[in-house]
């Protein structure tokens, strides 16, 4: 375990003083700050963040980890030569990549909201965003650190990692509007409620919209949603859902690290 | 001042001579005439109602009482089974008397000309289907005035029906059931004419207002509020005037069917926000404008189905759902100079034709620009989105709202235009909101 921390806090002392990382957080913070002067909406404004969010962090979080697990492989290669677990390795770099990326989205929008919409902040809507970036980031470092640990290739492994994002952001989307229009005659609800459970982006996507009362818009199918998700069942399957997409691609990344020849 | 009474006599007087054919004595009938007029007039008679007067109950008034006679009630609670008003009365309440109907009957019922009630509080008429119990019921009336009363908790408020020329005035009406099927109408009014509906409150009943076979009246300044279905509902009420309401966080909004000729202008349409709620729905209307009003946060400001040459301009639209739903059946309406700030969708069509106009609209959304500087953007814009024509023909695709796909397509769609009607443009969008 303290080996653990020491790793991860070496990590997070090396990243924070990355320009990239710092980048992130200002970016956050511009894009607070021009959201809040622009709108006087308050669910507006938590509406925009949550789609940038949902859009960049994960863009952001899979090319950063493949990009930092390739650029470390010296580093890894030096402790692995020390008497260290392969598998606390492996989740020390995992946390010490994703606990400052976290932070720095939490920093980015939360200084701006402090000092200028203070209403904001009790907002429930908020928090959800809060934990939809904690999702997303976590979700998608692990599937980062899956696809370079998997490939040696780094422009493979990059490019791979971009397609992951493709998919999960827009492909999967497209894929779903295409069997939405197939399939029109049929009572599609439940199935949807099923196919957005699957994807993480969509159903952080779901689940926010829906707290900010646009469920409305959607009529009937807006209802269905609604009473699934509103429900202990929908809500302990949807957090399920987004659990099982982190740990799964990080135990098949910890045990491909494992038996890995560097 | 004559009384009524004597210029009726002196009529009939006149009348039975020239019929009787003493044309000669017309001078005479003009002597009778004169010395009638010189009567010094009978004030018409006020009476008061009261647990301390002589007259205990205002039914035993009524009997007692002439056309054009006051009735003064105290303050009080009047048990009295339905009160039937036969006589052109004024019935004024001092301090709010109650006039109950236990749960059981009809209030009141009004069934002659010139009525006047004031300053009462109705309440708990009964609920019942057959004879659809109101507070107040006006039957086959002329020139009746109620105002200033409180309506609480009965089926139906104000219930007129093939009344002429009434005056509803700063009544103050609210219901509690929980049920549609249960409750009744805040005002409602069938086959009338000539009616003017102003500054009433209206809250909890089934419709606020409700109208059918009206023409030619006017409803002004009314608050209709948190009213199980429709605050406002009317059908086939040609020519009729709506201004300066409220119309606030109604279950399904205001339904407008099956007219022509009506005039909606400075109203408020606010919060009617649910899975079927309209701001403003209209079915079958033509001819008519819609001006000055302010729609905001309704999950569908306007609907038009079967619409034609309606024009709306001067509106305000924000943070709606949908602004305007605009079916296909719709045809030659005119949208224009207003002002349309962040609604999810502007404008939703199921149609790939549009024989509607948009012109010198603002558009939050509009991204174009301005070049000769003359307040009108250069490029039109086009306010239906492809993924709102997705969602009209396929309801379930709203999940991916706000998907980054969706956003692509959007984009995609509104470069080359493919399924989005072509001709559904504004070209001349304003570049900055009307004050």
């Amino acid at each position: 375990m303290k080996i653990l921390f020491k790793i991860i806090l070496y990590q997070i002392h090396d990243i924070s003083r990355s320009r990239w990382i710092l980048f992130y957080t200002v970016f956050y913070l511009i894009l607070t700050y021009g959201l809040i002067q622009f709108s006087n909406d308050q669910s507006k404004i938590i509406l925009s963040l949550l789609n940038v969010a949902l859009m960049i962090i994960p863009l952001v979080s899979i090319i950063f980890g493949t990009v930092y697990l390739y650029n470390n492989k010296d580093y890894i290669i030096l402790i692995l030569s020390q008497p260290i677990k392969r598998n606390i390795l492996y989740l020390g770099l995992y946390l010490g990549l994703v606990i400052p990326l976290v932070l720095s989205f939490f920093i980015g929008t939360l200084i701006p909201l402090v000092f200028l919409s203070r209403d904001i902040l009790f907002q429930i809507p908020l928090l959800f965003l809060f934990i939809t970036g904690l999702f997303q980031t976590s979700i998608f470092v692990s599937v980062s650190f899956l696809i370079a640990t998997w490939n040696d290739n780094k422009i493979l492994g990059l490019g791979l990692s971009i397609f992951a994002w493709l998919l999960f952001s827009v492909l999967y989307d497209g894929l779903l509007l295409l069997m939405i229009n197939v399939f029109q005659n049929y009572p599609l609800e439940k199935a949807l409620i099923g196919f957005s459970i699957l994807n993480p982006v969509d159903l952080a996507r779901i689940l926010v919209t829906l707290k900010l009362d646009v469920a409305a818009l959607m009529g009937y199918t807006g209802a269905v949603f609604q009473k699934f998700f509103n429900t202990n069942l929908g809500t302990g399957i949807s957090i399920f859902s987004l659990t099982a997409w982190t740990i799964i691609p990080l135990i098949i990344g910890k045990a491909k690290f494992s038996r890995k020849d560097f | 001042m004559l009384s009524q009474n004597g210029i009726k006599y002196c009529r009939t007087i006149l009348h039975n001579l020239l019929l009787m054919g003493y044309q000669k004595s017309i001078s005479v009938s003009l002597l009778i005439i004169i010395f009638f007029l010189s009567i010094p007039v009978i004030p018409a008679k006020s009476f008061l109602v009261g647990s301390n007067n002589y007259f205990k109950t205002i039914q035993s008034v009524l009997t007692a009482a002439q056309d054009g006679d006051t009735i003064l009630v105290e303050k009080g609670v009047y048990k009295e089974n339905t009160l039937i008003i036969k006589k052109s009365v004024k019935i004024i309440g001092l301090g709010f008397p109650v006039l109950s109907g236990e749960n059981k009957y009809e209030i009141m019922k009004i069934k002659s000309d010139d009525v006047l009630i004031r300053g009462f509080l109705f309440k708990d008429s009964g609920i019942n289907f057959i004879y659809d119990n109101a507070a107040v019921k006006l039957d086959s009336v002329k020139n009746c005035i109620i105002e200033e009363n409180i309506f609480s908790n009965n089926f139906f408020g104000i219930y007129l029906s093939r009344a002429s020329s009434c005056k509803i005035l700063n009544n103050k009406l609210e219901a509690f059931n929980t049920k549609e099927t249960y409750s009744g109408n805040g005002i409602h009014l069938w086959q009338c004419r000539g009616m003017i509906i102003k500054n009433n409150k209206i809250n909890g009943h089934r419709d606020g207002i409700y109208f059918e076979f009206v023409k030619n009246s006017e409803i002004e300044q009314n608050q209709s509020e948190a009213n199980l279905r429709y605050g406002l509902h009317f059908m086939f009420s040609d020519s009729c005037r709506y201004a300066h309401n409220n119309f606030t966080k109604n279950g399904s909004g205001v339904a407008v069917m099956f007219t022509k000729n009506v005039d909606m202008h400075n109203n408020r349409f606010e919060y009617n926000w649910g899975g079927a709620a309209f701001g403003l729905l209209l079915k079958d209307i033509s001819d008519s404008k819609i001006y000055r009003n302010q729609f905001l946060k309704n999950s569908c400001a306007i609907y038009f189905e079967g619409c034609n040459r309606v024009n709306t301009f001067e509106n305000n639209f924000a943070e709606n759902g949908t602004a305007i739903r605009l079916m296909a059946n719709s045809m030659d309406n005119i949208f224009a100079r207003n002002n349309f700030i962040s609604n999810s969708f502007d404008v939703s069509t199921n149609s790939t034709r549009s024989y509607n106009s948009f012109e010198f609209n603002y558009w939050s959304e509009y991204k174009g620009y301005d070049l000769n500087n003359d307040g009108f953007g250069d490029i039109p814009y086009r306010p239906v989105k492809l993924f709102s024509i997705i969602i009209e023909k396929n309801r379930p695709a709203l999940i991916l709202l706000r998907s980054l796909f969706v956003d692509i397509l959007n984009v995609a769609e509104n470069i080359f235009p493919s399924l989005t009607p072509k001709t559904l443009l504004d070209i001349k969008p304003k570049m900055r909101k009307y004050l």
